[in-house]
């Protein structure tokens, strides 16, 4: 939950390349496999505090893998 | 290696139908020269190197990048010839459906926490080698430190003497620089190579360690293992790639904070700056430039382009596009926002980015640890290497 909303990071797997920077930027939301592919965290819920990192993952992915959804 | 960056070439009278990536000109500061073709015709061609484009913009690079059908990776370096059939170094040479299970079998040894393993050793190797000459008050940064950092950290994860360092180099340099002209020096490096490497190999089939050729040497694809000239064109690859590149990004780095000094005194307060400067060095003097060959007729950004032409992918290029990056021009140690294509996009994604940005971090924290302040040297020139992979070769400092 962020500002009343809830608000998921997900990783869109046909994109993702294994850059690892949403790993390193928001390490609470990420997982790598043992490719260093990425996937989101569970079901991708971006706690309070960590809206900030969601974003900054989701600049800096280079194959604009890095999805942010707000329901 | 300054010495062979002199050869004469017929000059460059216009950039968009003759462009030269071995001009002196763009081998000393490619980035007016980019930055012009940006805005005046995106994707130029030139008729040397038996045809190829160059694009400039990131959405071009980007586009060719994604579009395997029609730009192949079987040649990724733009040269003068074109000997058939090209060199296989799987996966950096391999299309789709090829090219998946090649990389797959290299990217386990090569995730961010097995670098993690790596970190001590390449802390160590950069202190050995400021140990070297921090008391003499000078140095060529460019030959007496970061050349040996990425050759000794690849020749340890590879468990070969991390002494045989200035003959990887050296093949590096014939197969990198000097094969764009003369096929005759690469496939002599390239054959050079492979006798050192085939010893090892045969080794370590017999009895495996735990090193980087022995994961090669052990991996199974469907089951089977690799032929023997696969394994050895994974290995080649592993060290034309993971040696200059880092290397040139690790002299770029120290080469903007030698003449910055703005930039190095906020990195050294704010040290916490760290992983956004390397990003951003990485963005600003993005050492790779790769290749593709046209292999159908297609359409770019509005330009038509012709099979049997290849590209001259320029990352670099397309990290300095202001449609992508505002005030592209301008190092800024904490940009924010920064999908930046050093290592490539899309399914050729560098295998060693995380070593590389291991090695760069490494490298320059050592660095202002041990000498915070240093300069540019007006005595002796700074130098570039030319083609593939762009960094400083000789860059002369003086500390204090």
């Amino acid at each position: 939950m962020a500002g009343g909303k809830v608000v998921r990071v997900r990783v869109d797997p046909d994109k993702c390349q294994g850059h690892n920077r949403c790993k390193a930027l928001a390490p609470a939301l990420f997982e790598l496999d043992e490719y260093g592919n990425s996937k989101e965290i569970g079901d991708g819920i971006v706690p309070e505090g960590q809206l900030e990192a969601a974003y900054l993952a989701r600049a800096n992915c280079p194959e604009m893998a890095v999805e942010i959804i707000e329901e | 290696m300054a010495e062979d960056t002199t050869r004469t070439r017929p000059s460059v009278l216009d950039w968009s139908t003759d462009w030269d990536h071995l001009a002196a000109e763009w081998r000393d500061n490619p980035y007016p020269i980019w930055d012009e073709l940006r805005a005046t015709c995106p994707v130029a061609h030139t008729k040397r190197y038996l045809g190829a484009y160059l694009p400039t913009t990131y959405a071009a690079v980007k586009a060719i990048a994604y579009d395997t059908k029609n730009f192949s990776s079987r040649r990724v370096v733009v040269r003068e010839v074109r000997p058939e059939p090209p060199m296989p170094s799987p996966p950096i040479s391999s299309d789709p459906p090829h090219h998946k299970p090649a990389k797959q079998l290299l990217l386990p040894p090569f995730t961010p926490d097995e670098m993690k393993k790596l970190e001590p050793r390449a802390r160590a190797i950069c202190n050995e080698l400021i140990d070297r000459f921090i008391a003499d008050g000078r140095c060529d940064a460019a030959q007496m430190y970061t050349r040996h950092i990425p050759v000794r950290v690849i020749a340890h994860m590879l468990d070969v003497p991390e002494s045989d360092g200035d003959q990887f180099i050296q093949w590096i340099h014939e197969i990198l620089e000097l094969g764009i002209t003369d096929d005759d020096i690469l496939m002599k490096a390239v054959h050079e190579m492979s006798m050192y490497f085939a010893g090892y190999v045969e080794a370590r089939t017999k009895k495996p360690g735990h090193d980087l050729i022995s994961r090669i040497i052990m991996a199974r694809q469907d089951g089977k293992p690799l032929p023997p000239q696969e394994v050895l064109g994974m290995i080649r690859l592993l060290l034309i790639a993971g040696i200059d590149t880092t290397w040139s990004a690790i002299g770029a780095s120290l080469w903007h904070l030698a003449k910055t000094p703005a930039d190095r005194q906020r990195l050294i307060a704010e040290p916490e700056l760290m992983p956004t400067a390397i990003e951003e060095f990485l963005r600003a003097y993005a050492p790779v430039t790769m290749a593709r060959e046209v292999v159908q007729d297609t359409v770019i950004e509005g330009c038509p382009v012709k099979a049997g032409n290849m590209v001259l992918l320029s990352f670099p290029a397309a990290n300095r596009d202001p449609a992508m990056f505002p005030d592209a021009d301008k190092v800024i140690l904490d940009r924010q926002e920064n999908r930046h294509s050093a290592f490539g996009l899309g399914i050729h994604r560098c295998v060693g980015s995380n070593l590389a940005r291991l090695e760069m971090t490494v490298a320059i924290e050592e660095w202002l640890k041990r000498i915070p302040d240093f300069r540019l040297d007006p005595a002796f020139p700074v130098t570039w290497s030319e083609g593939t992979v762009r960094g400083p070769r000789q860059l002369p400092f003086i500390f204090g």
